[in-house]
């Protein structure tokens, strides 16, 4: 579930309020989107694959966590690496390679 | 539903409604032919629906005849012969040169083998569907996003005219004429939280109906996907490398991702049941991180490592998403059985391709790249011949929509009403006639309630209609489910166990206040066009 829209690193592109197949974000008076219908969110990431700035963050469980969680701290999560884990997989964002062109899985056993 | 401003109104040759895979291929496809097309989807095209959340693989089989026969052949037995080889063979052809084309016009980054040659077995949902979003504006489809269907139109002859829609950003309704639709609308996963199908609320079956169409393999729509515990991260297919486990850490025995998914569930009914990847070598390991990234996504979070970590894990329900029913298709071109009306991917029934076996993965895709291309030509064709629409152009729509009586009922508690009767294992999964019955009584009492006292304004509107959507649904699952007193395909009855010779046949289902199923006649006339003349 859609946990943080860090102002910070959003530079107010609209992203995420398009692409949102659920309609959960809305656009704040500051031009920040803000998380206007949580419980609207499916987990499906979208948002944060669509984000150039990896300023969303989506927490792994489909209910809200709780306020002191580490999946609402930013700066933890820049440090374990998981923010914009996502777009790092899918190679979406300048310089790199697009995963689709590794994207080979095992062969599945009989 | 009362409105006294004047709607906005748009003309078109074809309205598509859904925007995924099946959405986007009919849209170019229609493009293509020279008709005007519009192209609205309930989230956003390139985002929404059960593909772009995903990866997918898809039922691509090289030019090579013994190849393609035995590729018709592995799924004939477990869909219980209720499969067409003249339908496989078509569909190996269209996805084959729709990969093609998809690799050529849109570009898709195919990974390459060491020959240098493409591997076109698997999609990234996201690249994928942002190259469909490319390529459909490119050929001028005007898209609107967050844009729901609420109700099909009809001209005086009941040949489908258009349909009026909700745009969820301004919380207006827009009228949309046009001379023939693609319902591309997705199937029903009742809102279960399976990955990325919250949109997929069943609403194309809905409008198909109202309008005058008919299902089929509605009882084949018991699919259950797993997910660890607490996430929507139902991605089933690595669980191959999976061992099963007790909450005590004892072998669960029986259990497997294949042929042993029902142990899983009859176990989950009474207590916890963990997995771990330990059946993987560490070069497979490497390879499952390549080949699905949002798989690792959600453990890498959680702080899981799958391949020597216990997880718990949940079944989550995946209806006719994952299942095969849906509108049937009564010609080449996928048109059903009204004039006008066109049906792709999961809206449509798949059991053409996989009979009463799920449709989930690589034939799914397969069928949405060629339902679609083939429903795109179809209608834009349909359009062409027919013009636009006449004056006496009106809605059909009904539940959520025109309440009978007072407004006493809220979406919320229609999808929850709804949700108890189709999500447990016990009534859905692992089916009982003892079960299923008190479940469709309830079903059909929650629609008799919808009918006279669901209603909703504004852009609540398209809340009141999927929770419509999902009740219609569950009836006809059930009411096929009964009918078909037997095993065959995913449909299993613990009260009949046997597969029966004589139900050798698909169930067509339909029906509104009155559900009903019945054998489709044996001799299926697939006529070039829809079923009634245009």
């Amino acid at each position: 579930m859609i946990e943080i829209v860090d102002p910070d690193r959003c530079i107010a592109c609209d992203q995420c309020i398009e692409v949102c197949p659920t309609r959960v974000f809305d656009r704040g008076p500051d031009g920040v989107p803000v998380i206007a219908r949580q419980d609207s969110c499916q987990t499906c990431f979208q948002c944060e694959a669509y984000c150039p700035t990896d300023a969303l963050f989506v927490a792994p469980l489909v209910t809200a966590v709780a306020p002191g969680s580490r999946f609402r701290d930013v700066t933890e999560l820049e440090d374990s690496g998981l923010l914009g884990g996502y777009r790092r997989e899918l190679g979406w964002g300048r310089g790199r390679t697009l995963g689709a062109r590794t994207a080979v899985g095992p062969e599945y056993p009989d | 539903m009362t409105s006294t401003e004047p709607e906005q109104a748009l003309s078109t040759d074809v309205l598509v409604i859904g925007g995924g895979p099946a959405g986007t291929w009919a849209a170019i496809k229609a493009a293509q032919a020279g008709a005007d097309v519009v192209l609205a989807d309930k989230g956003y095209t390139g985002a929404s629906g059960a593909t772009a959340s995903v990866g997918t693989g898809i039922w691509y089989v090289d030019d090579v005849p013994e190849l393609r026969e035995a590729a018709m052949a592995s799924r004939e037995a477990l869909g219980g012969f209720l499969a067409d080889r003249d339908w496989m063979a078509r569909v190996l052809d269209e996805t084959h040169a729709r990969m093609d084309e998809l690799a050529r016009t849109q570009r898709y980054p195919f990974p390459v083998d060491v020959h240098g040659r493409q591997l076109r077995g698997d999609l990234q949902g996201p690249e994928y569907m942002r190259r469909q979003r490319t390529r459909v504006q490119r050929l001028g489809v005007r898209i609107l996003d967050h844009t729901p269907a609420l109700e099909l139109l009809t001209d005086a002859d009941g040949v489908i005219s258009g349909a009026r829609a909700l745009d969820r950003t301004t919380g207006e309704t827009v009228r949309i004429e046009a001379g023939a639709v693609v319902l591309a609308a997705g199937g029903c996963a009742f809102k279960s939280k399976t990955l990325g199908c919250d949109v997929n609320t069943g609403d194309g079956a809905l409008l198909a109906v109202e309008a005058g169409a008919q299902l089929s393999g509605m009882e084949f729509s018991n699919a259950y996907a797993i997910a660890p515990k607490g996430t929507s991260l139902t991605k089933t297919a690595y669980y191959s490398w999976a061992t099963f486990y007790r909450a005590d850490g004892s072998l669960l025995e029986g259990a497997a991702s294949k042929g042993g998914r029902s142990a899983i569930a009859r176990t989950l009914l009474t207590e916890s049941v963990y997995a771990r990847f330990d059946r993987a070598t560490p070069d497979e390991q490497r390879a499952m991180r390549k080949g699905q990234p949002n798989t690792f996504l959600v453990f890498d979070r959680l702080g899981i490592d799958p391949f020597t970590d216990l997880f718990e894990i949940t079944l989550l329900a995946e209806g006719t998403v994952r299942g095969t029913g849906g509108v049937r298709i009564a010609g080449r071109d996928c048109s059903t059985d009204v004039p006008g009306l066109y049906a792709a991917g999961d809206t449509a029934t798949r059991e053409l391709i996989c009979g009463g076996f799920t449709g989930g993965g690589s034939h799914n895709a397969a069928w949405a790249a060629s339902s679609g291309s083939w429903a795109g030509r179809g209608a834009a064709a349909f359009a062409t011949g027919r013009g636009r629409p006449g004056r006496a152009v009106r809605p059909v729509g009904t539940a959520g929509l025109r309440p009978t009586g007072a407004v006493n009922l809220g979406h919320r508690e229609v999808v929850t009403a709804v949700q108890r009767e189709v999500l447990p294992y016990d009534r859905n999964y692992l089916r009982h006639a003892d079960r299923l019955e008190p479940a469709l009584r309830s079903l059909h009492e929650t629609w008799s309630a919808v009918r006279e006292g669901l209603g909703a304004s504004g852009e609540e509107l398209f809340r009141a209609r999927e929770a419509a959507a999902m009740v219609a649904h569950g009836r006809w699952m059930y009411h096929a489910a009964l009918q078909r007193t037997e095993s065959r395909g995913m449909h299993k009855r613990a009260d009949r166990l046997a597969q029966d010779p004589a139900q050798h046949h698909r169930l067509l289902t339909g029906g509104l206040d009155e559900v009903w199923s019945r054998p489709e006649a044996v001799q299926r006339q697939l006529v070039a066009s829809g079923g009634r003349a245009a």
